[in-house]
């Protein structure tokens, strides 16, 4: 079994969200830099799993990168995995990092290929299904259970309003979130472990870039919270069914 | 040209969000001044030709069984055949589970600029440049797409649904659909309640609650509201409440038009859930939870006593009303 997880850098879930050069970039002064927590959590741990019960399994981790992405594709590589490549090339086009990735695809041959069900910074949640159509494979989103019997895989996912459970021959690429694996944290074992594993750096290959960013905006501030007395309950309804008209 | 919008179904029901949806794409079209047509997959009992009057001409479907189900490999092809059928040159979806499994194909497929999670109409004066949210709702970037077919996912919620007064053309379409690589064995509905990300109201609850025994005030006011019922993660993670119901960033995003938080403080990793909601009420007996610096409405105060007044006083403008 061959499998391939995706991750990204994004800020830390409490980081403040603020933007420089006239809003046309990320402020990152002072900015935690982690792991996707869906890419971290659901996607890798799941991998883990799947190798700890079949260890002849291989883990690669890829992530599209500046330099400043190492740490955390060391991180994930002491979580566990086998081996990461950081694709040298910083773009927030979503194709352009979906084809770099197919390409890895190709040379590869994964049975499965895991991604988070979205990138917490631009919340596209569209890797995935982009990776799937370059590379012609079915995509299964927002997985919460997985289950492997031989070369077929059980996978439940989120609908609106419910779930559906499907059966997919390998390969296919998955988006994973919640429920499909339990959070853990790196141990000393694999933190040391992870000095030796190979972190390959590759060039990107030519694409062009699709989309690109103007600038940001922060929304307007709130005109601030409308307090009512703990004694005036039926003020605070009328305002709702009046003023906010809410209901 | 078109604007080409793909409507979400299930159950053989268009779904609530499709409704948004052909607003927002007829008025893309009409701001291009090109036309707008609709696409439903699969089997629909719901008449089509009314779909005009949220301003579309015309409504294609491509009546096949097999694209009952969501199947993302059948569902970019199909769509590819419509768009140049169509000439579409904008291809609008939902940002709801099937536009995520189904927009990034059809942009990878086409090799179109895509922008998912958008917030509103795109500004095409210069060039095409739409907004959409980033960093879980705290920030917005505005993209420019810079080719020339362009696939759009609107986060739902997010535009006015204008009605007119036309009717579409129906338009059967005859084409031939692989068999899906993907066997659906089950599906697991939850019934009689509302779905969490389609609800004009939300009441939501956290650890002020206090445990899973404590949620009958809650559930009676999202009964009066005929609103859906979410929870906080810590609260999901005790298994107060199912799974589903966890909001936030690492949980379901929400944005309805009015989301009531009972006992929760307000951490930044909630409000990212929730955080597009149009009006946002506070219930907790702290004042200083950071709740309060994000919502609209504010009660300080123990929630199992404000709560049942809150139901209460509900049911009787309710039932002014009805007389
Ligand atoms: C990476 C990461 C991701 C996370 N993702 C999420 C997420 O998706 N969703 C999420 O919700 N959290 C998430 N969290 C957790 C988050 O940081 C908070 O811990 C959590 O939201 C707190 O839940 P709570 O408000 O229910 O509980 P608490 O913070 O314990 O708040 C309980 C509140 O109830 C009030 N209260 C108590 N009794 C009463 C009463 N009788 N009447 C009125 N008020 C009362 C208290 O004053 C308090 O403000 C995440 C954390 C991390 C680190
Ligand atoms: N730059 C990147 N490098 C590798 N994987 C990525 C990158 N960006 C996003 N992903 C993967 O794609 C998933 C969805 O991201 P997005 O489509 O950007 O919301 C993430 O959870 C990651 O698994």
């Amino acid at each position: 079994m061959k499998i391939l997880v995706c991750v990204s850098k994004t800020p830390d879930t409490t980081s403040k969200i603020a933007f420089k050069n006239a809003n046309t970039q990320f402020d990152d002064a002072g900015v935690q830099w982690i792991i996707n927590p869906y890419d971290e959590w659901f996607a890798l741990v799941r991998a883990i799993e799947i190798k700890e019960k079949d260890p002849g399994t291989i883990i690669h981790l890829v992530t599209v990168g500046a330099a400043d992405c190492d740490p955390i594709i060391r991180k994930a590589l002491a979580l566990g995995g086998d081996e990461a490549f950081r694709i040298n090339a910083d773009s927030n086009d979503s194709y352009y990092i979906a084809a770099q990735i197919a390409e890895l695809a190709k040379q590869n041959q994964y049975d499965l290929i895991f991604t988070g069900k979205e990138a917490i910074d631009y919340n596209s949640a569209a890797i995935g299904g982009m990776i799937a159509e370059l590379v012609d494979l079915p995509y299964i989103s927002l997985a919460t259970q997985f289950e492997l019997n031989a070369n077929t895989a059980t996978i439940t996912r989120e609908l609106e309003g419910g779930e559906e459970i499907a059966e997919v021959v390998l390969p296919l690429v998955v988006s994973c979130q919640k429920g499909i694996a339990e959070q853990r944290i790196p141990n000393m074992r694999g933190i040391m472990a992870a000095r030796t594993k190979p972190l390959n750096i590759l060039e990107p290959i030519a694409i062009d870039t699709l989309t690109s960013i103007v600038n940001f905006e922060l929304p307007a501030p709130k005109a601030g919270c409308k307090m009512v007395a703990a004694d005036n309950v039926p003020e605070l309804i009328r305002l709702l069914h009046e003023e906010a008209k809410a209901f | 040209m078109s604007v080409l919008i793909v409507l979400d179904q299930s159950d053989n029901q268009i779904k609530k969000s499709a409704f948004e949806i052909l607003s927002y794409g007829s008025q893309i079209a009409a701001q291009m001044g090109i036309s707008a047509e609709a696409l439903v997959m699969g089997t629909v009992h719901d008449d089509l030709a009314a779909l005009g009057k949220y301003g579309v001409t015309k409504v294609h479907q491509v009546n096949n069984e097999t694209l009952n189900h969501v199947d993302g490999q059948l569902y970019a092809k199909t769509i590819e055949a419509v768009v140049s059928l169509t000439s579409a040159t904008v291809i609008v979806f939902s940002q709801t589970h099937t536009g995520k499994s189904v927009a990034s194909r059809v942009a990878a497929r086409l090799k179109a600029g895509f922008v998912a999670g958008a917030a509103g109409l795109p500004n095409t004066d210069n060039g095409f440049i739409i907004r959409k949210t980033v960093f879980s709702g705290k920030a917005f970037a505005n993209i420019s797409i810079h080719t020339t077919i362009k696939v759009i996912a609107l986060n739902p919620n997010s535009v006015t649904t204008l009605l007119t007064n036309g009717t579409a053309t129906v338009n059967q379409l005859n084409l031939t659909v692989d068999s899906s690589k993907i066997k659906i064995t089950a599906v697991n509905k939850i019934t009689g309640e509302i779905p969490l990300t389609e609800a004009d109201i939300v009441v939501s609850g956290g650890r002020g609650l206090k445990g899973p025994e404590n949620w009958g005030v809650l559930l009676d006011l999202a009964k009066v509201l005929g609103a859906a019922t979410a929870c906080s993660r810590p609260v999901g993670d005790a298994h107060w409440r199912p799974h589903h119901e966890h909001v936030g960033q690492t949980g379901v995003q929400v944005a309805p038009n009015l989301y009531i938080a009972l006992g929760i403080s307000g951490a930044i990793q909630h409000l990212a859930g929730v955080n597009r909601s149009k009006i946002m009420v506070v219930i907790n007996k702290d004042p200083e939870a950071p709740f309060f610096k994000a919502a609209d409405y504010g009660i300080v105060g123990d929630l199992f006593e404000i709560v049942p007044q809150m139901t209460a006083e509900i049911k009787k403008l309710k039932g002014e009303k009805s007389i």
